[in-house]
């Protein structure tokens, strides 16, 4: 069966991306279509829709939704991309996307691109479309059964979950080095947590950057990407399976923030173009502050952010914003503070305006252990967000409840 | 009840919602109020950071930070108003805001509220003029 995905898109053609989009579809054994429409439909589209663009392609990405939403046109997913900076195709990219969610029960992903867009860039997202559209009943999975294990190979570190039953029984993390090396760590010693051997473990599920060498290595029974795994992991964790979610996974390298119902992801936006935003950030200013990560939490509880400047977009003049605050005399307290609060404020200002914040927000990843970031999010949010036990550890568990599906 | 204007300061459409009963949603007031209320200082209007960043509500970061100030001014007036009145391709002079991107979004917002709205063509002549007052009238009367 191939996955069809419409692409709603303005530009392509002319930055010369759409090879590398239908390059990253074919990769994940989707087809990229784009729903037909008449030339009269057009105008028809554009004003019951209500946002008349003056840029023509931007009517007929109008049209084409419509045609979706009106059941015209079969697809199974949503692409939607426009041109980086384009405010008028900004505008109308984030109501189309709105207006899909609303009109239909099709799964959607939002991007602006720039002419070096390569399609590996987009294969997690187009691969997380595939999943969601073909593994529904393995995604409506709400109970770990039988001995599982599950290795999530982040961009930061690694971690590895035995569970058994639906409970957790074995559980490590390193600093991601050699892919397979840093995986055999931490299986190794969840497994010696967990009392059991590798020959016991009845199915196994990888996720994260290296996911694919680590299920050809073990030979997963899962190898799927983190959108939908850390998903799961996550409602999992928060025992918030049923209805909606958004979870918020402030990683290592890049963030992500998903929509879920029903702990199904029908929304996600990806972001990792800039470390500024990411937990990288924060162990650049531990490093400049010469305190271990696992401090910086309690110190930025203790700090107000308003004492320190600190919202570069960048993290190298992030880092200048640090060097310029601490010349300054300011508080170690107070910098931690400011440095916790321009992630969460870049995080809300980058990411979170591409989905409909959904109640309850979980906020995962190994980020979530910094309670002063959890504080910060909370504050830029105006509602503290639900931080699980084990929070960092959604990945790995999303795989071994995942992959007991397969036994 | 109160009654949207697009364009947000033009003053005609101010004096007629008034004149037929209504409260006007205009930038008038709403600069008014930032102006006289806020203690702030970041002439000319008075808009801060705060408030582009507000604007991210109705439009991502990636859309320019001129477009986000001006839908957090109006943005709100519109999720407030009970009904609005547009009036199409008006001259600059009658009232304007400076960006056509904005205003594309203003009328997509007024839409997406689905409130009672008249979208009136700007009027070239007097007879027209007539014509326009009278189908504003017309909807305004009929506001309940």
């Amino acid at each position: 069966m191939t996955i069809k995905i419409a692409q709603l898109s303005c530009g392509t053609e002319y930055s010369s991306v759409q090879y590398e989009i239908e390059k990253a579809a074919r990769s994940v054994g989707a087809k990229v279509v784009y729903p037909d429409v008449s030339y009269a439909d057009i105008n028809d589209a554009v004003k019951r829709f209500g946002f008349n663009p003056r840029s023509p392609q931007l009517k007929l990405m109008i049209a084409r939704a419509i045609s979706l939403a009106d059941g015209k046109y079969d697809a199974d997913a949503v692409f939607i991309t426009t041109c980086f900076r384009c405010a008028e195709a900004a505008l109308v990219r984030n109501e189309l996307r709105r207006f899909i969610q609303e009109n239909t029960k099709l799964p959607v992903v939002t991007y602006s691109f720039t002419e070096r867009l390569k399609a590996s860039q987009l294969l997690t997202r187009m691969e997380a479309l595939v999943t969601i559209v073909t593994r529904k009943e393995l995604l409506a999975r709400e109970r770990q059964t039988g001995l599982t294990a599950g290795i999530d190979s982040g961009s930061s570190t690694t971690k590895a979950v035995i569970m058994e039953n639906n409970k957790i029984i074995g559980k490590d993390w390193t600093t991601s080095g050699d892919v397979v090396q840093s995986a055999q760590l931490v299986l190794e010693n969840a497994m010696k947590e967990a009392g059991v051997e590798l020959k016991q473990i009845e199915a196994m599920g990888t996720t994260g950057y290296g996911r694919f060498t680590l299920g050809k290595y073990f030979n997963a029974k899962l190898v799927q990407e983190e959108l939908t795994v850390n998903s799961k992991g996550a409602v999992w964790l928060a025992n918030r399976q049923r209805g909606e979610a958004t979870i918020l996974d402030i990683g290592g390298m890049d963030n992500k923030a998903i929509t879920v119902r029903d702990g199904v992801p029908d929304n996600f936006t990806m972001g990792g173009i800039c470390a500024g935003a990411s937990g990288r950030f924060l162990e650049m200013v531990c490093k400049r502050l010469k305190i271990p990560i696992e401090d910086l939490g309690a110190l930025a509880d203790k700090g107000d952010w308003r004492n320190a400047k600190m919202n570069s977009y960048c993290s190298v003049f992030g880092i200048q914003d640090l060097v310029t605050t601490l010349g300054e005399g300011k508080s170690f307290e107070d910098v931690a503070a400011a440095a916790c609060h321009s992630v969460a404020e870049q995080v809300y200002e980058q990411q979170l305006q591409e989905i409909d914040v959904r109640h309850p927000i979980i906020q995962v990843g190994g980020t979530s252990l910094i309670s002063g970031m959890v504080t910060a999010v909370g504050e830029v949010l105006g509602e503290r967000p639900i931080v699980p036990p084990n929070s960092q550890y959604i990945g790995a568990v999303g795989g071994a409840l995942l992959s007991s599906g397969f036994l | 009840m109160k009654v949207f204007i697009d364009p947000p300061n033009s003053l005609i459409l101010f004096d007629l919602v008034e004149r037929f009963g209504h409260e006007p949603l205009s930038s008038m007031a709403a600069i008014q109020n930032k102006i006289d209320n806020v203690e702030v200082d970041m002439p000319p209007m008075n808009l801060t950071l705060e408030d582009v960043i507000k604007g991210l509500k109705y439009a991502g970061v990636e859309v320019p930070s001129g477009v986000r100030g001006r839908l957090s001014l109006w943005g709100p007036m519109i999720e407030e108003a009970d009904a609005a009145i547009i009036m199409l391709d008006p001259p600059f002079n009658f009232g304007c805001v400076g960006c056509e991107r904005s205003n594309e979004m203003v009328k997509y917002l007024i839409k997406r509220r689905g409130i009672p709205s008249i979208s009136v063509n700007y009027p070239n002549n007097e007879e027209e003029a007539k014509a326009t007052v009278g189908q504003i009238k017309e909807f305004l009367e009929g506001l309940k």
